[in-house]
């Protein structure tokens, strides 16, 4: 994702070569073992993220070389992993947990939303709470219930936490990072269902800021604004309408809580159009949010009202039906067609 | 508060019992949660100020130690009053009475060392005082101009926790870190302790506590503070068993101390905190007191419980036996408690003259401190909020 510069080094500091196709799931994994290598305050903790190596391997290996005391095989208590984590945070550690599946996210939140988020407030700045929340989100996997869901508005919507989402194996690499970096507690959204697509990473390129967006296509007719999973489908859909002759351009949000909308509202000030995509469901959520920001700012701009495609705001469906429920291609398009049309 | 017999019939349709085996209705029943502990309940001054031997622990203690920890708890009390009166007035939004709990605070507290770590609930004036917190400094969460005042880095007295439970796991968190510091093994070990309530114990995070503790083989006291109501529910509805009795299933020791005996708190906690800081913990002590005002200033216990019930703890009250004690033994004179008293009132004029003279914090302070890194964000509605505040004449009120 990182562009090339001309005197790229070829290797970064372990010897292994500085561009390395990658998958998310591993891009995670090497990001995490950086963190770990450059601060041994830096410690892994949730459901089988030891031996295992975590149920999508995200931590694989890391206990082996980090030992048992900075990578914690906690017992199952999602309350717990957060709690401790806060204690341990506030004793000078950063933290850095697994929620296994978004829909188990819920047992912890009353730490999140009470403990985590509000600490550093309560102590005007005495307690910092540097932990990262890693949670793997969205559907389409064919999982059973709890499995799929697309918590990330509860946080967002919660003062004192920050909020992110990787969509791309360097992006992952490098927001990591960020994260365990960042002083302030930050819950670290993964598109569960991309972590095995592969793309290029360059370990030894300067990421950007973290809690920036960030514009991964340009176009004129139309903008779409995106994040996690859906960068992907977003993409796609303007690949295909590019053949139709239509140019849309696709932003990544990366970061929910702060959201950097100023690239969105320089897009729509040229396109007058905005579809924005998300698999979670519309209703009081970070497409409602973006769609009440750009009337406010780009209110004589727009050409048509801001459009969204999102999952319904139903529970997650059954597997056999979630096609019918995760915005695809075909959605994506049809809102384009739409906005367009208006 | 009677301490009921062991082994009472529960009720007309409970089987019979022989006197060698009781029914397991009698068994539930002899260890109901608010039986006393009998033979179990640690304690080394009777309510009527009698030192007595307990074959697990003792302390020696000087007339000097005595004295402070009698001067501790009268000035606590006096803050405490103080405090309460202070809401009445309408100088405070609400209050939350330590009055009852002095001894089990007082005798906890004075157990730590400095390097110790501690994670009140939000009744802990007694433990705030052991730590070197001002009694002013408890006064802005109440009056409503700060969510926390003190240091909780420089005092080692983390912030006090107002959901119930959440504490528990913070401090086994912290608990963990000082393990994983290789705090713990030695006589210059450290260990944490965590203040909650009977109340607190039905909450998941309290278990979670014990077992991620347990695991972990954390540096950490759970001192639970069971006064007998969590506002107006009795301990017989968070549990069957009493509380100290639950450490077990966790694997390890839980120990009842007479929370309204001084002496037997500190002896208890100073043995647990050392056993933590050797490797040993975690320990669960239940310390059986009674809260002998309101939940709160906002509460009315005459529409839950008897006052005769209150009549009865007011003769276990935990100054008086001190009191008892130190003139039995000649270890203080009246001289000594006036000037406890005057001290005490000086610190109440102190109290009273800084709460009423407490501003209101400036309308900024909404925004200040929410993130450590900022938030370009919430720093745009900050901007937007003074611009339209200072529109106002006298801008910022």
């Amino acid at each position: 994702m990182a562009a090339p510069t001309m005197d790229r080094p070829t290797a970064d500091a372990t010897g292994a070569p500085a561009v390395q196709t990658l998958t998310i799931a591993k891009a995670l994994n090497n990001g995490l073992r950086a963190s770990m290598e450059a601060d041994p305050k830096v410690i892994v903790m949730g459901e089988d993220v030891g031996k295992l190596g975590g149920v999508f391997r995200i931590t694989d290996g890391l206990q082996k070389d980090f030992g048992e005391q900075r990578v914690l095989d906690t017992p199952l208590a999602e309350s717990g992993i957060i709690g401790t984590a806060v204690g341990l945070a506030i004793r000078g550690y950063r933290p850095v947990c697994e929620i296994q599946f978004d829909g188990f996210i819920f047992p912890g939140f009353d730490q999140i939303v009470s403990q985590v988020a509000k600490l550093h407030f309560r102590t005007q700045g005495r307690l910092k709470v540097p932990m990262v929340i890693r949670v793997p989100f969205g559907g389409g996997i064919g999982a059973v219930e709890h499995h799929s869901e697309s918590p990330e508005s509860y946080f967002a919507h919660t003062a004192g936490l920050k909020v992110v989402a990787c969509s791309n194996p360097a992006d992952a690499y490098w927001m990591i990072q960020q994260a365990i970096d960042c002083d302030d507690p930050v819950l670290f959204f993964e598109p569960k269902r991309r972590y095995y697509e592969k793309g290029e990473v360059d370990t030894t390129a300067a990421p950007g800021p973290l809690f920036a967006s960030r514009t991964l296509r340009t176009g004129s007719d139309v903008t779409l604004v995106t994040y996690g999973p859906m960068v992907r489908t977003s993409l796609e859909a303007a690949a295909a309408a590019e053949e139709e002759g239509r140019s849309l351009e696709v932003v990544d949000l990366r970061s929910l809580s702060p959201l950097d909308l100023a690239p969105v509202y320089e897009s729509v000030r040229r396109t007058g159009r905005l579809v924005v995509v998300t698999e979670a469901p519309s209703e009081s959520s970070i497409s409602s949010e973006i769609a009440a920001k750009v009337q406010q700012e780009c209110f004589y701009s727009l050409q048509a009202p801001v459009l969204r495609v999102t999952g319904f705001d139903t529970p997650y469906p059954p597997s056999k039906l979630e096609e019918e429920f995760l915005p695809d291609l075909d959605r994506v398009l049809h809102a384009v067609d739409r906005s367009l049309a208006w | 508060m009677s301490s009921p017999e062991k082994w009472t019939h529960p009720g007309p349709d409970a089987a019979p019992a022989t006197a060698a085996k009781p029914t397991a209705e009698q068994v539930i029943a002899g260890l109901r949660a608010t039986d006393e502990g009998g033979a179990d309940l640690v304690q080394l001054l009777t309510p009527e100020g009698e030192r007595v031997q307990h074959p697990d622990f003792d302390i020696d203690i000087t007339a000097e130690e005595l004295r402070g920890l009698y001067r501790d708890m009268v000035l606590v009390r006096r803050v405490d009053r103080e405090a309460n009166a202070l809401q009445r007035k309408g100088e405070l939004g609400i209050w939350v009475p330590l009055l009852g709990q002095e001894a089990a605070q007082i005798g906890a507290g004075r157990a730590m060392r400095p390097e110790d770590m501690a994670f009140p609930s939000y009744r802990e004036h007694g433990i705030a005082w052991t730590r070197g917190v001002k009694p002013t400094d408890l006064l802005g969460i109440f009056r409503g101009t700060d969510n926390g005042t003190w240091d909780p880095v420089a005092t080692r007295f983390h912030p006090y926790t107002i959901v119930i439970g959440n504490q528990v796991l913070n401090a086994t968190g912290y608990a963990m870190g000082q393990k994983f510091d290789g705090k713990v093994g030695d006589a210059d070990g450290e260990a944490t302790i965590c203040f909650f309530g009977d109340g607190a114990t039905s909450q998941g995070d309290v278990h979670e506590g014990f077992v991620w503790a347990a695991v972990y083989d954390a540096p950490l006291v759970f001192f639970c503070q069971n006064n007998q109501w969590a506002i107006s529910e009795p301990t017989e509805r968070q549990s069957r068993l009493p509380l100290y009795q639950r450490a077990r299933g966790y694997g390890f020791p839980g120990i009842r101390v007479d929370g309204n005996d001084v002496l037997a708190t500190l002896a208890v906690t100073r043995w647990a905190l050392e056993e933590c800081r050797q490797g040993n913990g975690p320990i669960l002590i239940e310390a059986f007191t009674y809260r002998m005002d309101a939940h709160t200033t906002s509460d009315d216990p005459s529409r839950y419980r008897l006052s005769d019930e209150l009549e009865l703890w007011k003769l276990k009250d935990p100054i008086e036996r001190v009191k008892v004690h130190l003139v039995k033994q000649q270890w203080a004179d009246q001289a000594y408690f006036e000037s406890v008293e005057a001290e005490a009132e000086r610190i109440a004029i102190e109290l009273r003259d800084y709460c009423v003279n407490l501003p209101d914090p400036p309308a900024g302070r909404i925004f200040s401190e929410v993130y450590a890194e900022g938030n370009h964000v919430l720093e745009a509605q900050r901007d937007e909020f003074l611009a339209y505040h200072a529109g106002f004449a006298g801008g910022e009120h």
